[in-house]
């Protein structure tokens, strides 16, 4: 209790982003099991109805089977919805509801830490799904080129670059109803329509640019061209390039977000 | 290390506000404030809701910023040097912010981790603190079922898990049943002894009586009075309190009928307050002028006799 002791930041011994990424995964802990096995069993699920199912009345596409046309598509989808599921409540939850933010606020954690220890907790995440839907994609035979060992990291930056402006929005908003219309108007339209299923050529040519848009199907292309050793619809650089632009706005809408709601 | 209470004025002030100011709009929350807190002070901030306190303690936990006036926190510049001086805090919120779905030792090591604390020392810290707060049984339980006034304890437990310099309570007994809030108490007044500094605010005279060596009252922003819990009631109120309520009529009627019978009297909606220096000299006079209260009742003047007295309200309605 002396006034004369060493200041804390200088004997710190973990990062503040490392220590709310920590506190993530004292959280997540409780739940790993029911969330690893469900991250197994959609996609061996999509891969049976779709691949399987769907794939025996469509037959090729692109020159492969269906169902390893449709894989990448699905792996990126899965790492698309994971992370904005997850920014929605998890985020506005610890602002209204369990008010970690508003704890760690009172502590030397910053706002950057704040959102830094979310998004790595995220791409963890994301990371361990995509790894485990690649694992099953492999026993199905789904994929055709050693690049596809590329694909998680392509999720994770796919994952970083939905999740980072959806967890600004969460930290706008005040009620937990907007949630629907993100989903009914951003999340939905982009997993029909952003070359998950079908090529985006097959759109008309007014409403293609929308898919454009969506970070989804820059993920997808980068995935499909990983797993089937292709080359993507736009050079790699591109895709990456505006998957990196989306995490990096994202991200600093969401530091600006999480300041502007703890100073209320 | 236990700092004496007896801190020498000369020692340099772990706070100084010089005309402090917090505005929300066109609001005024906190309206040119002078405060200076001690190392080893137990300092309160007295005063109904919508005072200013809880603005006032953001302002010095350093998570909203001063609209206008100076503030100095362990001598640091709030504004700048934030996450510097929020490493030497401890806060209880007025509101609880613990992780309910983790256990009540995981509430304290995550906590300690955003001090930056190696996870061996957060673990000892946690299990000392948690004897502290005799909260030791309840280590692997979830926070959720506890009562209300355990998750106060363990927010207090995690508020000392960096060994700040300074402890910030906000309400720490608002809602809280009163065994629980003597529990808690007696926890703050050890942690007193142990020469913690505590900043608290209440709108309770006797939590105010109770764990503060000296308090500003506060009321629309400013500061009403300050000093000693005993110096505010000697200057501003009298020894004793006769409390009368009349069955048959309304208090401001008696009140007039009561006038010149001790220093001064004073109608609440329900009962009639007499201050004076010997309260049954006062109920003697009362019944030599014939009237005839249904209970009388003489009491110690109180901080809440104080507000009353400085601002003409209650102050917990």
């Amino acid at each position: 209790m002396a006034a004369t002791q060493t200041p804390a930041a200088e004997r710190r011994q973990v990062h503040p982003t490392l220590a709310v990424l920590e506190r993530q995964l004292h959280l997540y802990r409780r739940l790993w099991q029911a969330s690893v096995f469900s991250s197994f069993v959609m996609p061996v699920l999509f891969l049976l109805s779709f691949g399987i199912g769907v794939g025996g009345y469509v037959g090729e596409l692109g020159g492969v089977d269906y169902l390893a046309w449709i894989v990448p598509g699905v792996l990126a989808s899965v790492a698309f919805q994971m992370s904005v599921g997850e920014s929605t409540y998890g985020v506005l939850g610890d602002f209204k509801w369990i008010r970690g933010y508003q704890a760690m606020q009172a502590t030397p954690v910053r706002v950057r830490d704040m959102v830094g220890g979310w998004l790595a907790y995220m791409l963890l995440r994301v990371l361990i799904a995509s790894v485990v839907f690649l694992g099953v994609a492999a026993l199905f035979g789904a994929l055709h080129s050693p690049w596809a060992l590329a694909t998680p990291l392509v999720c994770g930056l796919l994952g970083l670059a939905v999740c980072a402006p959806t967890t600004a929005f969460a930290a706008t908003i005040d009620h937990d109803s907007y949630f629907a219309l993100l989903f009914r108007f951003v999340v939905v339209p982009s997993t029909l329509f952003a070359g998950v299923f079908f090529p985006v050529e097959q759109l008309p040519d007014v409403v293609r640019p929308l898919a454009y848009l969506s970070p989804l199907w820059h993920g997808v292309e980068l995935c499909r061209a990983a797993t089937l050793g292709t080359a993507p619809g736009w050079p790699a650089l591109a895709h990456l390039g505006y998957l990196v632009l989306w995490a990096l706005l994202g991200s600093a809408w969401a530091v600006a977000a999480f300041g502007r709601r703890l100073r209320k | 290390m236990p700092t004496p209470l007896s801190a020498s004025p000369a020692a340099e002030p772990l706070i100084r506000a010089r005309g402090l100011v917090k505005r929300f709009g066109d609001f005024t929350a906190v309206d040119g404030i002078d405060v200076e807190v001690a190392p080893g002070e137990a300092f309160g901030f007295l005063g109904p809701n919508g005072a200013g306190k809880s603005s006032t303690m953001r302002m010095i936990g350093c998570v909203s910023s001063p609209t206008a006036g100076e503030l100095s926190i362990l001598g640091m510049d709030p504004v700048r040097d934030g996450a510097r001086i929020r490493a030497r805090l401890g806060v209880c919120p007025q509101q609880d912010n613990l992780d309910v779905d983790l256990t009540v030792r995981e509430n304290l090591t995550t906590y300690a981790r955003y001090f930056g604390l190696s996870r061996r020392e957060a673990r000892r810290r946690a299990d000392e603190l948690l004897e502290f707060v005799q909260l030791a049984d309840r280590a692997d339980s979830k926070v959720e079922p506890l009562s209300g006034g355990m998750k106060r304890r363990l927010t207090i437990a995690r508020a000392m898990v960096n060994e700040p310099d300074l402890v910030l309570l906000d309400e720490p007994t608002t809602g809280l049943d009163p065994q629980a809030r003597h529990l808690l108490w007696e926890r703050l007044f050890r942690l007193k002894q142990r020469g913690a500094t505590l900043v608290l605010t209440t709108h309770y005279m006797d939590e105010a009586e109770q764990l503060c060596d000296r308090l500003v009252v506060m009321d629309g922003g400013r500061i009403a009075a300050e000093g000693s819990p005993r110096s505010l009631i000697e200057t501003y109120s009298s020894p004793e309190v006769v409390e009368a309520r009349f069955g048959d009529a309304e208090p401001a009627e008696y009140a007039e009928k009561l006038a010149g019978i001790g220093d001064r009297v004073e109608a609440l909606p329900d009962r009639v307050l007499v201050y004076a220096a010997d309260g049954d000299a006062a109920v003697a006079a009362i019944h030599a002028r014939g009237l005839a209260p249904s209970t009388t009742l003489v009491r110690r003047s109180s901080l809440e006799d104080v507000f009353l007295h400085l601002t003409g309200r209650t102050l917990v309605d």
